[in-house]
């Protein structure tokens, strides 16, 4: 998967935050829908489209989309 | 002829009082009643009076049995019952249904403690103690009343857990034939949903109340969930078990005609259904009118798939629940 396709099925995860706001430099935890719920969404987003196995401390040790990218193709 | 063992009976009781979506976004303007219900799936929970515990729930759920399906209570000779809740650290609250509900003095009753996997545990025993002839109907209480263990600002806990109570009779005969169970425990999840103080480990609260990265309230005086990790557990776990249980019982995942799971909440409802390629009509949900309550969940949801008709005679049902401690299980049912 590449980084721009990482991107859009991130922002998929988001209901009311709109779609441009997110690029590879986006702050993910700065974005008013990010909580709980969301940090859930992408977990399971990442186990069904990536097949990796990430935690809610590794979605609060990265800040941007492309840092998480990063991280998860390291795994 | 090998014996079987059935569940003969099912009823469920949720307490009175009713907490709606509406009355939660007002207390957390963050949330609207639409964002809970498509978030979630859950649009009320059922919460206990103050004076109002699970046995009292339990007692309900036993009564509404013994009523709807006319049964002696004198005929039944083992209790078991199961929560986090009890009445008491001592006696054992097995003993006060006992009195309570005007059972038999020659029966067995014992509390069995756990989360979200009871039911499946709890009916595991019934069905051990009715092959083996040390039991002829076993009345299985499930109840839970978390609501008690919940911090006030918990805007998430107290959005999917409701309170309420089932109670299930497992005998010679019935009308779902509980066939072979698979289980599972892993104590390193223990940290991961867990009230910390209260009880031997810790006594006194520790009064350590902090808020995590996400805003919600963390402390070891209330309910403690790490929703990430118990995500991921989830995730683990479920297709192994499921895998399991279908083996033990000789079924394939087309031969089953209904999966009625553990209903956490909506969001993990179609993680489980979409990971396992389930198909919607065939994954039961029932969480909309009660929320998760617990280790009750299961007997609720088969009560009210057989009263919509959602289960017919015939039908092979797989159930499977992941809970704390951690700990899961699972079983499938000819009906």
């Amino acid at each position: 998967m590449t980084l721009d396709q990482f991107v859009q099925i991130f922002a998929e995860q988001f209901d009311e935050t709109p779609v441009d706001q997110f690029t590879p430099s986006t702050d993910y935890k700065e974005l008013d829908e990010w909580g709980s719920l969301t940090a859930l969404s992408v977990i399971t987003m990442v186990d069904a489209e990536m097949e990796k196995r990430i935690t809610g401390s590794n979605l609060l040790a990265c800040t941007t989309i492309e840092d998480l990218y990063n991280f998860i193709q390291k795994l | 002829m090998m014996m079987k063992a059935y569940i003969e009976a099912l009823a469920y009781d949720l307490p009175e009082k009713v907490l709606t979506n509406a009355e939660l976004a007002k207390e957390f303007p963050e949330w609207t009643e639409e964002k809970i219900m498509k978030k979630l799936g859950i649009a009320e929970r059922h919460v206990v009076a103050e004076q109002e515990t699970a046995s009292d729930l339990a007692v309900n759920a036993a009564e509404k049995l013994f009523a709807e399906y006319d049964i002696q209570r004198q005929s039944v000779d083992f209790l078991i019952f199961c929560t986090q809740s009890p009445d008491y650290f001592l006696p054992t609250t097995a003993c006060l249904i006992q009195q309570r509900l005007g059972l038999a003095n020659h029966i067995g009753a014992v509390d069995v403690n756990l989360g979200c996997s009871g039911w499946i545990f709890g009916l595991s025993f019934a069905k051990g103690l009715v092959l083996s002839g040390m039991a002829k109907r076993v009345l299985l209480l499930t109840a839970e009343t978390y609501s008690k263990y919940l911090h006030p600002r918990d805007k998430g806990n107290r959005t999917i857990f409701g309170d309420g109570a089932a109670a299930t009779l497992v005998s010679h005969n019935g009308f779902a034939e509980i066939g072979e169970f698979s289980f599972g425990t892993d104590g390193n999840g223990a940290e991961n949903l867990i009230v910390k103080t209260g009880a031997s480990r810790q006594k006194t609260p520790l009064d350590d109340l902090q808020f995590d990265n996400f805003g919600n309230p963390k402390s070891s005086d209330y309910l403690y969930m790490n929703g990430t990790e118990i995500l991921n557990y989830t995730l683990d776990r479920i297709p192994g078990l499921i895998e399991e249980v279908l083996q033990k019982n000789g079924c394939g995942m087309d031969d089953i005609d209904l999966h009625v799971y553990h209903q956490a909440n909506k969001y993990i409802a179609n993680l489980q259904r979409v990971k396992m390629k389930i198909a919607p009509e065939k994954y039961y949900c029932c969480f909309e009118r009660m929320g998760n309550t617990v280790s009750s969940t299961i007997p609720i949801a088969l009560k009210e798939a057989l009263n919509e008709g959602a289960i017919q005679q015939g039908y092979k049902v797989l159930s499977v629940a992941q809970g704390l401690g951690y700990s899961w299980g699972g079983v499938m049912f000819r009906f």
